[in-house]
């Protein structure tokens, strides 16, 4: 499968593992209910990659003493109206400090990805049914942004000039 | 009134470029409906009853005459010539062709206009008091601030996309003239114990299904926290407001869920640990916004005019127009005018081309080309010279403005309703152009006194009726058109919601139950007793009693 990462199209290496299935070689992205009763294991076997997703209605604390185990965070929009990822993004940057890999997965559209980016996305799975290189324009939708955010410290006032 | 620069310029051009493609890709039917109407609603285009109604930012209010000139354009030339003021000081376009929004944008960018995030779940057009800058009662001007937030707040990657639609409002005033406990936030300026001027923090309040009163979150803040603080009220909300349920979405079911002081307590500890340390407003930033709202270099004038004061004595129908219609300006010699868009025959809030050509140049002529919309319908000029008050009533009476009857019972705040909203379950229109029909006794309008009458066309409360001194609610009762009926209200100070006085009117009924109510209050009224305060002293039950008497 075709992701956008670091604003370019590359094929996937990870994997989505669901809860009860075996893990496959190479790397893999789990639950956090999978990351919480399966560990031990996991932190065994994370030279081989490591990522976990979260469900909208899972937050940024609830991983955060956790993070150095992870090389990719993977939020969910289960429908792109769902806003609460962008929130457990800017927390994981900007108040935790992680600085893998942060993918965006579900409902992930075009119009949404300039503001997932700069909450702190670096990665997209584009729904499928969707082109994946006109997404690739959204980056571009604004030249002035007013506010902070995970890829703008200064508000808008302090870079005026 | 504040200035673009290339940056703001800048980001109008790159959002319409962003919406034309949007639109040509619907049009081409790469978008879905479905998957277009959150773009769309995010620059305030609804599909309506019968076509595109667009609703145009007016941010807290604020409009110079060269604005209003081009929203006369385009409401000739790509509406039906006419437009319709919100009751969130907005301007709303009913018959809008999907083709023609991004030339129509591109209109408004001109002016330094745009409809950004004036629909769907994201921090709406920012409102406050009507009178900023110029009332008497003022502890200092709200507006930049209000601008401050206005930035902040646009195309906020963070919160676009909250449980629900989000309103904030601001007033710098003693008086509450913005319904401040009405708002999903509030900011009210005030001094603390040790006479520095900050902001109370006001949450939760809200109209719609479940009216809540908002509650006080914080007594006072810094100036400089503003943004940094709403971010966290903001980011509490974005991630624990609900979203299984759209009734239950809004911030003031999660305050009342947690009770306000748990909700403080998240919030607090959000800001504690900010993300956001550079969101610190320094007083540099807050300069350079108050100079764009500076007061203008009035003149010396005396506080009283001799012919003024001639005319209120010899006409009748001009003191009744001062009194109701003109407002004690902070500047010796100045006045605030209010003008009316509540005239018989026309639905409230509406005006048409040619009335906001002739607006905008009173507004030239009359008060330094700047005016300003009210959340109750109508349109202010806040810098009038006493001595020309003659002079702009002739005017404004010649375009049917005049109506000497602001805050009266026929002052009606009106939704649009099921003429044009597909969310209605009844017209309001033509019960506010009956009522303002029947009541049309100046004299006996003017000895009600103060009496706010609000009408909303369904549950959701565009048009406040739940904040109505009496308030009407049409509902549907198998397939009709039903009115409800609910009295003691209030926006201001003393903000409460009305309650619902019994089974619901036809829509000849109704306009007879508050003739009935407006009897009740003129036998037991105290002198000089506002209709809200008869109502608190008395209660439901004389009023119902007499209503539902021979029902
Ligand atoms: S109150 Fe209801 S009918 Fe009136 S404008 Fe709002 S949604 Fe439409």
């Amino acid at each position: 499968m075709q992701i956008i990462k670091k604003r370019r199209i590359v094929e996937d290496d990870w994997h989505h593992v669901e809860d009860g299935a075996e893990l496959p070689e190479g790397k893999v992205i789990v639950s956090l209910s999978r990351w919480q009763s399966d560990r031990e294991t996991l932190i065994g076997r994370r030279n081989s990659g490591l990522g976990i997703r979260l469900a909208s209605n899972e937050h940024a604390d609830d991983i955060a003493p956790d993070l150095e185990h992870f090389e990719l965070v993977a939020l969910n929009f289960p429908t792109f109206r769902d806003g609460r990822a962008y929130t457990t993004a800017r927390l994981l940057r900007e108040r935790h400090g992680y600085q893998g890999e942060l993918r965006a997965t579900g409902d992930v559209l075009r119009d949404q990805i300039f503001f997932m980016h700069r909450c702190g996305f670096d990665a997209f799975e584009v729904r499928a049914d969707r082109s994946i290189d006109e997404a690739l324009k959204a980056f571009d939708d604004f030249s002035v942004t007013y506010q902070p955010a995970a890829d703008e410290k200064q508000p808008l006032w302090r870079r005026r000039g | 009134m504040y200035q673009y620069d290339q940056f703001d310029h800048q980001m109008l051009a790159d959002r319409n470029r962003q919406f034309r493609s949007q639109v040509e890709r619907r049009l081409t039917g790469a978008l879905t409906e479905e998957e277009f109407r959150p773009l769309r609603l995010m620059n305030g285009l609804y599909l309506q009853l019968h076509a595109y109604m667009l609703r145009v930012a007016v941010p807290y209010g604020l409009l110079s005459s060269a604005q209003l000139r081009q929203l006369a354009m385009i409401a000739r030339k790509y509406d039906r010539g006419y437009g319709h003021f919100t009751t969130r000081q907005n301007l709303q376009y009913n018959w809008i062709r999907l083709e023609d929004m991004p030339d129509i944008l591109d209109a408004l960018a001109e002016v330094e206009m745009h409809a950004i995030q004036t629909s769907g779940n994201c921090i709406r057009n920012i409102s406050t008091d009507e009178f900023a800058g110029v009332a008497r009662d003022e502890i200092e001007d709200p507006r930049p601030y209000a601008e401050i937030l206005r930035q902040w707040s646009t195309f906020h990657p963070e919160f676009s996309y909250l449980p629900r639609k989000f309103k904030i409002a601001l007033t710098g005033a003693t008086r509450d003239r913005a319904a401040v406990a009405f708002h999903d936030l509030a900011f009210r300026i005030v001094r603390n114990d040790s006479g520095e001027v900050g902001f109370q923090v006001i949450v939760g309040g809200g109209m719609g299904r479940t009216p809540v009163v908002g509650k006080v979150l914080k007594e006072w803040i810094p100036k400089r926290h503003l943004l940094a603080y709403s971010e966290s009220v903001m980011r509490v909300y974005n991630g624990y407001g609900r979203r299984d349920n759209i009734y239950k979405a809004r911030i003031k079911i999660l305050v009342n869920d947690l009770g306000v002081e748990e909700f403080a307590r998240q919030v607090d500890e959000d800001f504690a640990r900010t993300i956001t340390p550079e969101l610190e407003l320094e007083e540099a930033e807050l300069e350079r916004m108050r100079a764009f709202f500076a007061p203008p270099a009035y003149r010396e004038l005396p506080e009283r005019d001799a012919a003024v004061d001639a005319l209120l004595e010899k006409d009748k129908r001009f003191r009744m127009w001062f009194e109701r219609n003109v407002v004690a300006h902070k500047q010796p010699g100045y006045a605030i005018v209010v003008l009316s868009l509540k005239s018989p025959g026309v639905a409230p809030g509406d005006a048409t081309d040619d009335q906001m050509e002739a607006v905008a140049r009173l507004a030239d002529e009359f008060s330094l080309g700047l005016l300003r919309t009210t959340f109750k319908q109508n349109l202010v000029l806040s810098d009038v010279e006493l001595s020309r008050l003659p002079e702009l009533w002739g005017r404004l009476k010649a375009l049917s403005m005049a109506s000497p009857t602001v805050g009266t019972l026929t002052d009606i705040i009106c939704c649009p309703g099921l003429d044009y909203c597909s969310l209605a379950n009844a017209r309001s229109i033509p019960v506010a152009e009956k009522l303002i029909d029947r009541f049309d006794d100046l004299d006996f309008i003017h000895d009600l006194g103060d009496l706010r009458l609000n009408i909303s066309g369904c549950i959701n409360a565009c048009g406040h009726h739940h904040a109505g001194n009496i308030g009407i609610l049409g509902v549907d009762k198998k397939g009709e058109e039903f009115y409800q009926l609910t009295l003691g209200g209030s926006p201001e100070d003393d903000a409460s919601i009305g309650k619902i006085m019994g089974p619901a009117f036809s829509q000849d009924e109704i306009v007879s139950a508050i003739e009935k109510v407006i009897e009740v209050f003129l036998a037991r009224r105290e002198p000089e007793e506002r209709f809200v305060d008869c109502y608190r002293r008395l209660g439901m039950e004389p009023f119902k009693e007499r209503v539902y008497a021979d029902h």
